[in-house]
């Protein structure tokens, strides 16, 4: 059994078709978040620390700001929304009456989750374009770091949704694991200037970690060895979760 | 062409659209269906009956294709079901037990996402938009969002959707549970209209009456197990008397009310209802009303039907006799 793209567009149609009634009350507050991040500490708190990494802490901010609003767009979909439609609308029963298969299934919900990354990810890049905080042109190869991160944190978020037995548990994959990502994957800070030398493989295992450094790097113009790693993780995590993901979506829906 | 001439030629058995050859399937301890076997005819109306859990759900997702037997082989339209699952659905469609509806969206627009679930084109999507629409006798609530709609609203959308992609056979699992008898009657009538039409119609129901009218073979199920299998009239006549008498009887007094009969009698009891099977019943009632006024006892008379073959096959009535 393999993707059958056409299907995959079918399961994607559907969401497209449900979101289009409701976009509006979805887009503001997952837009605002970021902005209001941006605001409060990149300008509010940065006017407090003279630079950091040689830029403005605004300008610092910025570039981990647009992985966290790819890794929230693409976290939100997959949990609550597939989890209802999986266990409350049964949606994917219906599906797998016609031709669609499990595995199309999860093509199109990745699909449709790489879509709401782009919307929010891309919303909030114009946004840090306003503020005049991305330098241009260089920023723009900061932009396909949104669906290498969306697509990370899609497959993580569906691995966990289609293996969870209750609804109670996405408290646990919110606070005690995209939270403390937010917070110590470079986003504010450098993590690995913080630990003592032994430790910074740690940091290295952060997921979110990765991304950042990528579109910090496109915004700073400054590109190492470094970058070629973090990219190699986004492309090998997202593979094995995805076989992860694809396994536990076969062993949900047919039996 | 071959297969052609093989169909014409005198003798050749029916074409089969479902064939299960000794099916089973087992959820870790529970054997859910236990070695089945089973061939609908095409163009037949086969009914799949069966008390709670007995495993006509099992045997239905066995059929399209999303569980996968234990043992045993499923084909079909010939092929065999685990190898080409896509190919075989979108020859038929399902009316799953529960209705699975979008609920923000309306009648049509619900058929619509559904009908490119099969990749029908646009214009083929409004044409069977319109066809089902009118099948199910939906025109009017074509704008409404479904949650707005009755039960038996929601089933006839259920049904549609399941139509959308023209069927060679539909599978309905339960379709009439909940629907009041004038929506059971207008289903009727379209499963009888798309068998005119040469379609293959595959339906499990609780319901024997509807069974005994609308099928043309049923098959009752019991813990997995196939108990038998036949024509309605077939099964009522190869295993009950023609006739029931029904009465309110303790099981205290049955012997005293029955007890020495001349003749072999089959009863069933369920609760304080004894029903007795026999060919002719006006000399067991002369007999009982010699023994009981039957003041303040209902008795009934009547036709034995499918409901008493599957009160019989299933045991779920069944006493010992005294
Ligand atoms: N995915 C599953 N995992 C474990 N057990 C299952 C699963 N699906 C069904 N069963 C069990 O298999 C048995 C048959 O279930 P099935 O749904 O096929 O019955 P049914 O005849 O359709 O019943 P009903 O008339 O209530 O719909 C039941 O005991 C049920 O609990
Ligand atoms: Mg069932």
């Amino acid at each position: 059994m393999s993707v059958s793209w056409p299907h995959a567009v079918a399961v994607w149609r559907r969401n497209a078709t449900m979101y289009r009634r409701t976009w509006k009350l979805n887009i503001l507050p997952n837009f605002f978040e970021p902005v209001f991040y941006l605001a409060a500490i990149g300008i509010g708190v940065g006017a407090y620390i003279q630079q950091m990494g040689g830029t403005s802490y605004a300008e610092f901010l910025a570039p981990g700001l647009v992985c966290v609003a790819a890794m929230n767009g693409a976290s939100f979909e997959v949990t609550y929304n597939v989890y209802v439609r999986l266990h409350h609308e049964h949606i994917y029963d219906a599906m797998l009456t016609s031709p669609i298969q499990a595995d199309d299934v999860l093509a199109g919900e990745i699909l449709w989750a790489m879509t709401r990354v782009m919307i929010y990810g891309g919303s909030f890049f114009v946004a840090v374009v306003l503020f005049g905080l991305a330098p241009l042109p260089q920023a723009l190869l900061a932009l396909p770091v949104i669906p290498l991160a969306g697509l990370l944190f899609a497959a993580l978020g569906l691995a966990f949704t289609l293996r969870i037995p209750g609804m109670d548990l996405f408290s646990f994959y919110f606070t005690l694991f995209l939270t403390p990502l937010f917070l110590f994957s470079d986003v504010f800070f450098p993590i690995q200037e913080r630990l003592s030398g032994g430790w910074s493989w740690l940091a290295e295992a952060l997921p979110l970690l990765h991304p950042v450094r990528l579109a910090r790097s496109a915004f700073q113009g400054s590109w190492s060895w470094l970058q070629v790693w973090d990219l190699l993780y986004l492309l090998g995590a997202s593979a094995a979760l995805l076989a992860v993901a694809r396994r536990a979506i076969r062993e949900r829906l047919t039996s | 062409m071959g297969a052609m001439a093989l169909s014409d030629s005198p003798g050749a058995p029916e074409t089969c659209v479902v064939e299960m050859r000794g099916v089973s399937k087992r959820f870790g301890e529970k054997l859910a269906v236990d070695t089945l076997d089973l061939e609908i005819p095409a163009g037949s109306c086969f009914g799949l009956l069966g008390s709670n859990g007995a495993g006509k759900t099992t045997a239905l997702r066995m059929i399209y294709g999303v569980t996968r037997p234990t043992s045993g082989s499923i084909h079909v339209f010939g092929s065999d079901v685990q190898r080409d699952p896509r190919g075989i659905r979108a020859r038929l469609g399902v009316t799953l037990q529960d209705n699975v509806l979008i609920e923000p969206l309306n009648t049509e627009e619900n058929l619509r996402v559904f009908g490119r679930y099969h990749l029908l084109d646009e214009s083929r999507l409004s044409q069977r938009i319109d066809r089902c629409l009118d099948l199910l006798e939906l025109r009017s609530h074509a704008r409404l969002p479904v949650s707005n709609l009755s039960g038996g609203f929601r089933r006839r959308v259920a049904i549609a959707m399941s139509l959308m992609n023209d069927p060679e056979l539909l599978i309905l699992d339960e379709p009439t549970t909940g629907l009041d008898p004038a929506l059971r009657l207008s289903l009727w009538s379209l499963v009888r209209e798309l068998q005119a039409q040469g379609k293959t119609v595959l339906i499990t129901t609780h319901y024997m009456e509807e069974a005994q009218r609308l099928c043309d073979r049923v098959a009752i199920m019991s813990g997995g197990h196939k108990i038998c299998e036949d024509s309605p009239r077939q099964l009522i006549e190869s295993r009950l008397a023609r006739e029931v008498v029904e009465i309110d009887c303790p099981p205290d007094r049955e012997i005293e009310l029955l007890g020495d009969y001349p003749g072999l009698l089959q009863r069933l009891r369920s609760g304080g209802r004894l029903l007795v099977y026999v060919d002719d019943a006006r000399p067991l009632l002369q007999w009982i009303r010699q023994r009981d006024d039957l003041e303040g006892r209902s008795l009934v008379v009547r036709p034995s039907n499918l409901e008493d073959v599957f009160l019989d096959a299933t045991g779920t009535a069944l006493e010992a006799s005294p």
